[in-house]
């Protein structure tokens, strides 16, 4: 358990998180309105999205498909009637003053979540809820000395805010469960997780307390949006909490921006300027209500997700735990690895996409589905290792050559010549070669300095251009040597 | 005052059909008697130039041999409905210069079946009040005046306008909104039938909304009959608002001769009110006797909730309007007044932009959803609300319509109650119950009272059975005769 160390003793943190995850759907949750990331500002509002009197929402049947779609992929109750609320509060770039929410009723219910942590340990992490809500519009203060301007092209995006139970207990925690439940999103399709375009955004809310302590006084931290954020905000504010408890201070409940330029949190508004939101059912909106075989029927086409292909990994090609987890952190990966994989040495394959596919990936920036070898190509490559077509070292050569050209291992094999000498007869003159120049050293050898065996393989090798099987060139020469 | 403004709807329409009179001929009667009756302030837009356009393409149409079924037949909005590049306001300040891009799913339904616009008729602030005094635009003047005393007096409201353009015979029919009474009071008050949907019935999609559970479209006519054919062409499922119901809309005119033998219907004892006038129950219990002698069975039904109805509406439609009306902040259109930061600009233009009854409800509103008040307040109406739609489910199980008188008084004069917000809001004592069970209920005009003034009688139907309360009304329509014009065209004084 992480625990930090203040001046008085240790201290445990508390944090739960509250995940706002951008559904993936062409259209807002309640207009035909396109929700395109970019688009010039207020290029893409209906009139309900921008609340014109007498304009009325209505549902879209995609984005309640995705929601549960994702409240199944984290194994969480599906409500069959789930309500929406409006939550009221004036801003300009909530032009309906009020977002209309799930309050008391969420469609998704308790869930879970597991999380790796750095020791191989895994932990559960439980989910409290997942409801549907609208985003509001933006507001930009810095394109005028005196007024605000407002874009709304976000007002109306469906979201989903995720709730987690107060079950991580530091950084390293809070930003597994970010990136798992970013991955499990991705799997499932319905977030496209892109933090930076504000499609996963993260309020953070913490309390510390002496180990095995009642929970303290929490802190919720806005607008936190980025894992490396997540982290600055969770470490800072944890040690601001503790430096006021041990001067014999308390921690006022209230909420906290993070500022990212600076690193800290600072106070928003405290729980006496807390907004009442005045909750109540929308009376614009029935109840939704849902269909078990609906759900089973979404449920039937669920991909595998990461947990579960993991273990398939491990058991099926042997591939160690610790790569299995880094395999299937995405999709594309794990689909990459499936395809090198099948039919051929799992662990073999897992090495090479990631040591070496990864190294010059890293190296080039590249996402995988942009990598110049193909899964097919690199399936090519680890045929003729284990056909001894190649050895491995030029098999690291070959690889090299596929990366600048894009061709397959094959081609390059003859192209350059590297095949395998595996006819005896030719690694014994050169053997015979090697041995008659190096005279004095056989006789060294001979009179027990084993060590020089090694060297003499280095000869050969040389002498081949590294092309002679190496198990071959290890056999005769140790029947020459006597 | 022309004939052609005296026909009713099914009469125009009937004679157009035999070309009888142009839709031109009747648009330009209709434009003339609302230039006559202008000081009344029924209307908030003219539309005349519109109207004539519209006329005159559907006597095009005609000429075709190819009319719509409404075709050419002259009548008002009321100006809680958006129409397309017409001003619609709401009556309020604070959508000043507010022309949408838009029409409304009713007023556009009537549109395409041919009826010409005259105008956009006055209205109570945000459809809040029963008098029509509330209007940004001023009040509007009943058409009507007792005997013997020359006060002004309240068309009712909120659909003030539309009920007194339709009483004053500026517009064959019109529509209004009900949302407690809106659309049965002014009826009653101005001596024309009005009905309410059940809700769901009718779109709400662009209109204006007030309090989104209870508000429903509907007809202002001179008939049961025109407004049966005026129901048709308003109803039926929009995918664009979510609580309007997936039914089929039924012919409701070809039901409406019918009668009412072997219908029973019930005589709720605890709408005996307090207070109620000898002359509203002598013509309630005239209303009984009419409908026993046309071969209804009549059954004592208890609807024991009835006494919370009230309160139960002014929590409910206070905080649904109280968020409905958060919108009007002055960012995007209408009315922005000024200020040195967001917070001052929203209170500059809130404050100048909604009226006392306006601002009155969204703060009763704001209070009951309150942290701490919802329970009390909110949570509690929804249940009583749930009781009181409880109530008539159970009554039906016993009876097919349910008689009632509509207001408790005939129209007042202007500037009476204005002082007393709960004197006002007792006028829709006896149209609230059925607005918070969402039933379709619809008030005849069925006689005169002491001073000369129309009074109606409210017929509550069960839910999606807009015929049966049709059928019954079109009983008493016959029985009461009710044939008496309104003051300012020359009647009894």
């Amino acid at each position: 358990m992480a625990t930090l160390q203040g001046r008085t003793g240790e201290w445990e943190m508390v944090i739960g998180l509250e995940v706002h995850a951008q559904i993936v759907s062409n259209a807002k949750l309640f207009s035909g309105a396109s929700t395109a990331f970019g688009a010039e500002p207020n290029s893409q509002v209906s009139l309900v999205d921008a609340a014109m009197p007498g304009m009325l929402p209505v549902i879209n049947g995609y984005c309640v498909e995705q929601a549960v779609r994702t409240g199944l992929g984290l194994k969480a109750e599906i409500n069959l009637v789930s309500v929406f609320d409006r939550k009221n509060y004036f801003y300009p770039d909530l032009p309906q003053g009020y977002q209309i929410s799930q309050y008391s009723r969420p469609i998704v219910g308790k869930g879970k979540l597991l999380i790796d942590l750095p020791d191989g340990a895994v932990k559960e992490i439980g989910i409290t809820r997942l409801h549907m809500e609208q985003d509001a519009g933006k507001s930009l203060h810095d394109q005028h000395p005196t007024k605000s301007y407002v874009d709304l092209n976000r007002s109306g995006v469906a979201l989903m805010e995720i709730v987690s139970e107060p079950d991580l207990r530091g950084p390293e925690e809070a930003t597994a469960y970010v990136t798992k439940l970013r991955s499990i999103l991705r799997y499932l399709g319905t977030c496209d997780g892109n933090m930076d375009q504000g499609s996963l955004r993260c309020d953070v809310n913490l309390s510390v307390r002496r180990p095995g302590e009642p929970f303290g006084t929490r802190c919720e931290i806005k607008n936190v949006n980025s894992i490396r954020f997540i982290r600055q905000a969770i470490e800072y504010e944890a040690r601001r909490q503790i430096e006021i408890l041990e001067d014999g201070g308390t921690i006022d409940q209230e909420t906290r921006l993070f500022d990212a330029s600076r690193g800290e949190t600072r106070s928003m508004r405290s729980k006496e300027e807390a907004h009442d939101y005045r909750y109540f059912p929308d009376p614009d909106l029935l109840p939704l209500e849902l269909d078990q075989s609906w759900v089973d029927e979404i449920k039937a086409t669920l991909p595998e997700l990461p947990d579960e292909k993991k273990r398939r990994f491990v058991e099926d090609y042997g591939v160690p735990v610790y790569d299995a987890g880094v395999l299937v952190a995405d999709r594309e990966t794990a689909d990459f690895f499936e395809v090198v994989a099948r039919g051929r040495d799992g662990r073999l394959a897992s090495n090479w996409v990631i040591g070496d596919l990864f190294g010059l990936l890293n190296k080039s920036g590249l996402a995988i589905t942009e990598s110049p070898i193909t899964a097919e190509k690199l399936g090519g490559l680890l045929d003729l290792i284990a056909d001894n077509t190649i050895s491995g070292r030029i098999a690291k050569e070959v690889f090299e050559a596929m990366w600048e050209t894009g061709k397959s291992a094959g081609d390059i094999v003859e192209e350059k010549g590297l095949r395998q000498i595996t006819d005896t007869g030719a690694i014994e003159t050169a053997i015979d070669e090697v041995l008659a120049r190096e005279s004095a050293k056989v006789e060294e050898y001979r009179s027990g300095k084993d060590k020089l065996f090694g060297f003499f393989v280095g000869q050969v090798m040389k002498a081949t251009g590294g092309k002679a099987n190496p198990k071959l060139v290890n056999e005769v020469l140790r029947k020459k040597l006597g | 005052m022309s004939e052609l403004t005296r026909l009713t709807l099914a009469e125009a329409r009937d004679g157009l059909g035999r070309g009888d009179f142009s839709a031109r001929e009747i648009t330009e009667a209709h434009l003339s008697a609302i230039e006559q009756a202008r000081s009344l302030n029924m209307f908030i837009t003219e539309t005349p130039e519109r109207a004539l356009a519209d006329a005159g393409a559907a006597d095009e149409r005609r000429a075709r041999g190819e009319p719509l079924t409404l075709d050419g037949l002259p009548i008002a909005v009321k100006d809680l409905f958006c129409t397309d590049g017409i001003l619609s306001t709401a009556a309020s300040h604070i959508l000043d210069g507010f022309v949408p891009p838009y029409e409304s799913t009713v007023s556009a339904k009537l549109r395409d079946a041919g009826t010409v616009l005259l105008g956009k008729t006055n209205l109570d602030e945000f459809a809040m009040g029963s008098a029509n005094v509330t209007s940004y635009y001023g009040e509007v003047e009943n058409p009507w005046r007792a005997r013997g005393d020359n006060r002004r007096r309240v068309p009712g409201g909120s659909s003030g306008g539309s009920a007194a353009a339709v009483a004053g015979r500026c517009a064959l029919a019109a529509i209004g909104t009900d949302t407690g009474g809106s659309i049965r009071q002014p009826a009653a008050f101005c001596g024309i039938v009005g009905l309410k949907p059940t809700y769901g019935r009718c779109s709400r999609w662009g209109i204006i909304a007030f309090a989104s559970s209870l508000d429903q479209a509907g007809p202002m006519t001179r008939t049961v009959r025109d407004a049966a054919i005026m129901l048709r062409h308003m109803a039926g499922h929009d995918p664009k608002d979510s609580t309007s119901a997936p039914r089929e809309v039924p012919d409701f005119e070809a039901v409406i001769e019918s009668g009412v033998r072997g219908m029973r219907i019930g005589i709720p004892k605890e709408y005996r009110v307090d207070g109620m006038s000898s002359e509203l129950e002598a013509l309630w219990q005239q209303g009984v006797n009419w409908l026993r002698a046309a071969g209804a069975e009549i059954v004592e039904v208890s609807l024991p909730h009835t006494r919370y109805a009230l309160p139960t509406y002014y929590i409910i439609a206070p905080a649904e309007a109280s968020s409905n009306l958060a919108r009007y902040d002055g960012v995007r259109y209408g009315l922005r007044v000024e200020g040195n930061s967001v917070q001052e600009m929203y209170e500059n233009t809130r404050g100048e932009g909604f009226g006392a009854e306006v601002r009155r409800r969204v703060l009763i509103g704001t209070y009951v959803l309150s942290a701490g008040y919802y329970d009390a307040y909110y949570l509690k109406a929804q249940k009583v609300r749930a009781r009181i739609a409880q109530d008539f489910a159970r009554a039906y199980e016993k009876v097919d319509a349910i008689l009632t008188p509509t207001a408790p008084t005939a129209a007042f004069p202007i500037g009476e109650k204005m002082d007393d917000p709960i004197a006002m809001y007792l006028n829709d004592v006896f149209t609230v119950p059925a607005s918070l069970a969402g039933l379709p209920a619809i008030s005849v005009p069925a006689g005169l009272s002491g001073e000369g003034l129309p009074l109606g009688l409210q017929l509550i139907g069960r839910a999606f059975d807009e015929e049966g309360v049709l059928r019954a009304a079109r009983v008493l329509e016959e029985a009461a005769e009710f044939t008496a014009l309104p003051t300012m065209l020359g009647g009894s004084v």
